[in-house]
């Protein structure tokens, strides 16, 4: 009777070892990928690699300057589409809870959160790219704001339900109209945690390269004209990395080492801001 | 002060106020309009291939463009075979994850640091996982085909599974830990005094009472997998030929868009590409709308 109670005891310990180990496993590539990056990438950064434009394969110096310039382009103004519109969707879904609209708009919005990346980049590319002849960095951001929607309307959502009724009401109860209400009281009171879903939503596109493969396509030079084909990093990477020349791996390891350190500061600031305000995501 | 109130009330502010509202019914409406015209160009422009090529489009063996055959079965093998090897290699680690977060170390800075470790892992653009796959994992793998004297590419169906495992087990480790902290603790002590061991509870408490839920976790994870591209694009080796094994090269339905959309030249070319982006779309829609209608049900419970 002790042994076999001994026995039980000892399955589960030795159990939740197993699952300790297994679950620490995960960290394993993360160090690998991150190490490695940073290991490789980091000799190849200096400040010439941020000014200059990639040079032909065989000359020394290349740069990334088009590549970083053309992403912070097209992530910028894909955030300035999808954060208005998502956070009015949210607004309109944690407003009307049980409306017909909010059941269409709410399956919408989860069935554009599971479309592939690669398939908005198809559905944009008929959209911006074939109607005008020409790629362009905005088709990019489009099919960006279309990835970053989904996330930032769920997360106002969620925020919104959270502020208690009364506060809202005590509003009306001043004569307030509905807009001011919902402007001056609840928004600001989801603050923190609708600008944790846009951080989250920048962080998740940031790094997206399949959308962009037909639609901004990629630019040797820096352009700023945003009708126009445009480089970004994760293209950048792609391409280079997959090409045979060494050179041409250098700079995709340095662009790579600096789109991971933008991707986790990105992250690590939403974690901050949600630790600071205590919201729950 | 309460004339000035009584004065300035106009029909301009109520009017501003619907107009608010409009905007916000507007927007809504948008949405809708999004989802269901990103299916409709879909239809629309994979249907040269559709009304040329047919249905059976899908179980065609031979994809080539050159001589104008077009058939996606090597693609849908590959797409199933990677994600299905990714699925199964993942799931002892997002368990595992699950079960460590949600059931052994709720709090504390172990479990902060895992989870932090589990989101950074999300966080990691596919890009940056393909490149480091194609130039530390693919060698690695060369090695050991070359001792278990098989093929030796490298690249292949189980150099994307591997690699598309460590992207997906964030997602269906993060849902379970949700899950597992959803049982009842009502149910856990009443094993608990009955003299049960915490591996006991686990297994048959926690594990039984969550299943559906792990369920809805595991196919939320397999629609991730089957519609990630790029990491998967740059480690699979681009074959339009159907894998005759895990270690061959092969292609999925994403890497082949991937690949081929820019080249394609031809009308029935290109909207066979694009019958293929239908197919994704539809599978991972039809994934995703049941695996969030099984969590609901669940959490609803």
């Amino acid at each position: 009777m002790k042994n076999r109670v001994r026995f039980r005891i000892g399955v589960s310990n030795v159990f939740e070892g197993i699952v300790a180990l297994f679950a620490f496993l995960i960290s394993l590539p993360l160090l690998a990928v991150i190490y490695y990056v940073l290991k490789t990438g980091l000799s190849k950064i200096n400040l010439s690699f941020f000014s200059n434009i990639p040079k032909p394969v065989g000359e020394l110096g290349g740069g990334i300057a088009n590549a970083l310039i053309g992403s912070l382009y097209i992530v910028a103004v894909a955030t300035v589409i999808a954060v208005p519109i998502g956070i009015l969707c949210g607004i309109f879904l944690s407003e009307n809870k049980k409306s017909k609209l909010a059941y269409w708009s709410r399956l919408a919005v989860d069935i554009m959160q599971g479309i592939p990346s690669i398939v908005i980049g198809i559905v944009v590319y008929f959209w911006l790219v074939k109607t005008r002849h020409t790629f362009s960095a905005l088709s990019g951001s489009v099919a960006l704001a279309i990835m970053m929607l989904p996330v930032i309307v769920k997360s106002t959502e969620e925020t919104l339900k959270l502020i208690p009724n009364p506060i809202k009401e005590a509003g009306y109860a001043l004569g307030l109209p509905y807009h001011k209400v919902i402007m001056r009281i609840v928004l600001p009171c989801g603050f923190s945690g609708i600008l944790s879903g846009a951080l989250l939503a920048v962080a998740r596109v940031a790094g997206e390269t399949a959308p962009l493969l037909f639609t901004a396509f990629g630019n040797p030079y820096i352009s700023h004209n945003m009708l126009k084909p445009m480089q970004s990093l994760p293209l950048l990477i792609f391409n280079y990395a997959t090409s045979p020349y060494d050179e041409w791996h250098d700079l995709a390891w340095g662009a790579s080492t600096i789109l991971l350190i933008w991707v986790l500061l990105l992250n690590v600031t939403t974690k901050l801001i949600t630790k600071r305000w205590k919201v729950q995501l | 002060m309460n004339m000035t109130a009584w004065k300035t009330f106009s029909y301009k502010k109520v009017r501003a106020e619907s107009a608010f509202k409009r905007m916000l019914i507007v927007i809504a409406i948008i949405m809708v309009i999004l989802a269901v015209s990103i299916f409709l160009t879909l239809l629309v422009e994979s249907m040269p291939s559709l009304k040329a090529l047919g249905i059976k489009y899908l179980w065609q063996r031979t994809w080539d463009p050159v001589t104008n055959n077009y058939g996606a079965l090597p693609f849908l093998i590959g797409t199933i075979l990677t994600s299905f090897l990714a699925l199964i290699i993942s799931i002892p680690f997002s368990y595992a994850i699950a079960i460590y977060l949600g059931e052994y170390k709720r709090t504390g800075w172990l479990s902060a640091l895992l989870r932090n470790i589990v989101e950074l892992v999300a966080a990691i653009p596919s890009v940056i996982y393909g490149f480091w796959a194609l130039i530390v994992m693919v060698p690695l793998i060369r090695n050991l085909e070359t001792k278990m004297g098989v093929v030796t590419y490298g690249v292949g169906i189980l150099s994307a599974s591997l690699i598309l495992a460590v992207m997906i087990i964030p997602y269906a480790a993060s849902l379970g830990r949700e899950l597992i902290l959803m049982v009842p603790s009502a149910l856990k002590e009443g094993a608990y005094s009955l003299g049960a061991t915490r591996f006991e509870v686990l297994r048959h408490i926690i594990l039984p009472y969550t299943r559906s839920g792990m369920l809805a976790g595991l196919l939320l994870s397999l629609g991730r997998a089957l519609g990630e591209t790029m990491a998967v694009t740059m480690v699979i080796g681009n074959s339009s030929l159907i894998p005759t094994s895990i270690f061959s090269p092969g292609n999925t339905m994403a890497s082949v868009i991937a690949n081929e959309f820019t080249e394609a030249d031809r009308t029935v070319y290109l909207s066979a590409l694009i019958e293929l982006g239908l197919v994704l779309f539809i599978v991972t829609v039809v994934i995703n709308i049941i695996g969030k209608a099984i969590i609901k049900k669940f959490s609803s419970e």
